[in-house]
């Protein structure tokens, strides 16, 4: 019996586990190791930071459907890898400290044939002086990066709200909180519902809005931007971003890297170098992603955490890391297997893998200061990669260590976005966008860098029908309701 | 005068596009919308699984 851990039930972690025991049955055993005891549907934690859903209609409890897939749960988290094991043993081992209630601060060491990272981001709050601290979000401003941040900032939002009614104007500063964030699309559809809940509730006029983002151009997404057709034209991301922005009257302040949060204001550095202040009333930043800070100890307990995880602590896999100069760069650089080069029964999904470098152009202030947006995973490349992982894992397990391993590179998979603008069965709306590859491939594609046949982009009430139906689907499909592996990632 | 041509005096929105009043009112009009919605899924399901 070959054991496989996966470390982490988000997104990436919860279908490698859940197909990996699909594929491998009752002979062999997953375990999966998360500190959460519900699993989260992120993309609809937009929705509770505008009062729009209930934390109970986004998450859900892991330990039933575990048991249902015949998988060993440990609510804790990961702490350490030991890929050689110890001086005692030579099996390979995870160490991990449990966060289930009554059992908090416990360990334990899991012995394992196979390990899959999919710890998806640590919310480095603490990486901007006032954000907050580590991991925790701070008390100036507000979050929606899990669910309970999002009731947290649908409370702050009704408050807003209220002093609009009495007769206060609110300033809304909505962006990234660092120069080195991804996920702008977040904070992006965070923005537009926050501006239609002001619609509604008729205190838009008393509301001044901005944007503040790390990119160097409005549409970048971290992606460098994507030329999609819209309408019968192939357009840049920055008109059709700029155009929603200005439509919605919110102006935008970018390429900004925002170094210090107070009570009300926000300080940043620009890309020309110029230092500024922004005042605020309510305001949700994006943190910077880092890895979960993993460490990993070779079998005579001598640090070897470098060897396996990049310096922002994400996991070393196939890709190419030799630094080069972003005219060198290639599609090839980018990893197929996610396996890790070092250790051959180890890898990384989602999040969790290092990218070899940024898809934007690298920029930075000329004090230095570096201010460009880092590489999107968002949820269906994450998902794809967590299952071509589990596959090749399931036949390394039931073929041999010689079996064909899977190929999931980013540059030949496509995402589709669909970026809500408000919610409403009649009067919501929401960006569809396909874009296809994630990472662009200049040798394949050139000129875009991408296939313009297969990235598109149109907002409308159908978007919000596709988010508001993908909503209940990925639900039902996590939940693992019959047919579950019918639906796509 | 019309929003959009309002948005347009600031600065930083002159040289981008807004829709006009026909063009926002298809976002949500529920019959075109229902062909989009039909379209859009069939874009979608294609990039999918061009993807997997
Ligand atoms: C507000 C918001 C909106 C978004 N909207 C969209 C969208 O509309 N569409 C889209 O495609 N993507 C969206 N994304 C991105 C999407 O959520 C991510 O791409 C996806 O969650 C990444 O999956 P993952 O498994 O790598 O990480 P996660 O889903 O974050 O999962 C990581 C898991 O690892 C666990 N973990 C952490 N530390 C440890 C440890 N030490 N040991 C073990 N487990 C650990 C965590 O608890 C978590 O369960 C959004 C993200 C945010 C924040």
């Amino acid at each position: 019996m070959a054991r496989l851990v996966v470390l982490g039930g988000g997104v990436a972690g919860h279908t490698t586990a859940t197909f990996a025991a699909k594929w491998l049955g009752s002979e062999h055993e997953v375990v999966v190791v998360t500190p959460n005891a519900k699993w989260n549907w992120i993309p609809s934690n937009i929705w509770v930071g505008v009062g729009q859903m209930s934390k109970e209609e986004v998450t859900f409890d892991l330990a039933p459907v575990y048991a249902k897939a015949g998988i060993t749960y440990k609510q804790a988290k990961a702490v350490s890898l030991n890929p050689e094991g110890n001086e005692s043993s030579d099996k390979a081992f995870v160490s991990i400290e449990f966060t289930e209630a009554g059992r908090e601060g416990q360990t334990e060491e899991i012995e394992y044939d196979y390990i899959v990272n999919a710890t998806g981001p640590k919310l480095n709050f603490g990486a901007t002086p006032g954000l907050g601290e580590g991991s925790q979000l701070g008390e100036h401003t507000v979050s929606v990066c899990t669910a309970d941040h999002a009731v947290h900032a649908s409370k702050k939002l009704e408050e807003a709200i209220e002093k609009m009614k009495a007769g206060t104007r609110q300033k809304f500063l909505i962006g990234t909180g660092h120069g080195m964030c991804t996920c702008q699309g977040a904070a992006f559809e965070y923005m537009f519902n926050i501006e239609h809940e002001l619609n509604k509730a008729g205190v838009r006029d008393m509301a001044d809005m901005k944007w503040i983002s790390n990119e160097s151009f409005m549409g970048d997404f971290g992606m460098g931007g994507l030329h999609m057709k819209v309408g019968g034209y192939v357009v840049n991301s920055k008109l059709f971003a700029e155009s929603l922005f200005a439509e919605r009257n919110v102006s935008w302040l970018i390429g900004a890297h925002t170094n210090k949060v107070e009570n009300g204001k926000v300080g940043y550095e620009l890309l020309d170098g110029t230092m500024g202040e922004e005042e605020f009333d309510f305001a949700m930043l994006i943190p910077p992603f880092a890895g979960v800070g993993l460490k990993a100890y070779a079998k005579d307990g001598s640090d070897i955490t470098s060897t396996v995880f990049a310096p922002n602590g994400f996991m070393k896999v196939d890709g190419d890391y030799t630094p080069k100069k972003y005219a060198e760069w290639k599609a090839a650089d980018w990893p197929k297997t996610y396996q890790n080069p070092t250790y051959k029964n180890m890898f990384a999904a989602g999040i969790a893998f290092a990218p070899p470098h940024i898809i934007s152009r690298p920029m930075s202030s000329p004090n230095g200061t570096p201010i460009n947006p880092t590489p999107p995973r968002t949820g269906m490349p994450s998902g794809i990669i967590g299952k071509a992982v589990a596959h090749s894992v399931t036949d390394l397990i039931l073929k041999g260590e010689n079996a064909h391993l899977h190929e999931a590179p980013m540059t030949k998979m496509g995402a589709a976005c669909v970026a809500s603008a408000g919610k409403g069965i009649f009067d919501g709306t929401a960006a569809a966008m396909t874009v296809f590859p994630v990472v662009p491939d200049y040798e394949t594609y050139p000129g875009t860098g991408r296939d313009t046949d297969y990235t598109f982009g149109e907002i409308g009430l159908a978007g919000h029908w596709i988010k508001h139906v993908l909503h209940y689907l990925f639900i039902y499909k996590a939940k693992l309701n019959p047919g579950w592996t019918l639906i796509p990632e | 005068m019309k929003q959009e041509e309002l948005n347009f005096e600031k600065d930083q929105f002159a040289q981008t596009m807004i829709p006009g009043k026909f063009a926002k009112s298809m976002r949500t009009c529920v019959l075109w919308q229902l062909i989009r919605f039909a379209i859009l899924n069939v874009k979608m399901i294609i990039v999918v699984q061009k993807s997997h």
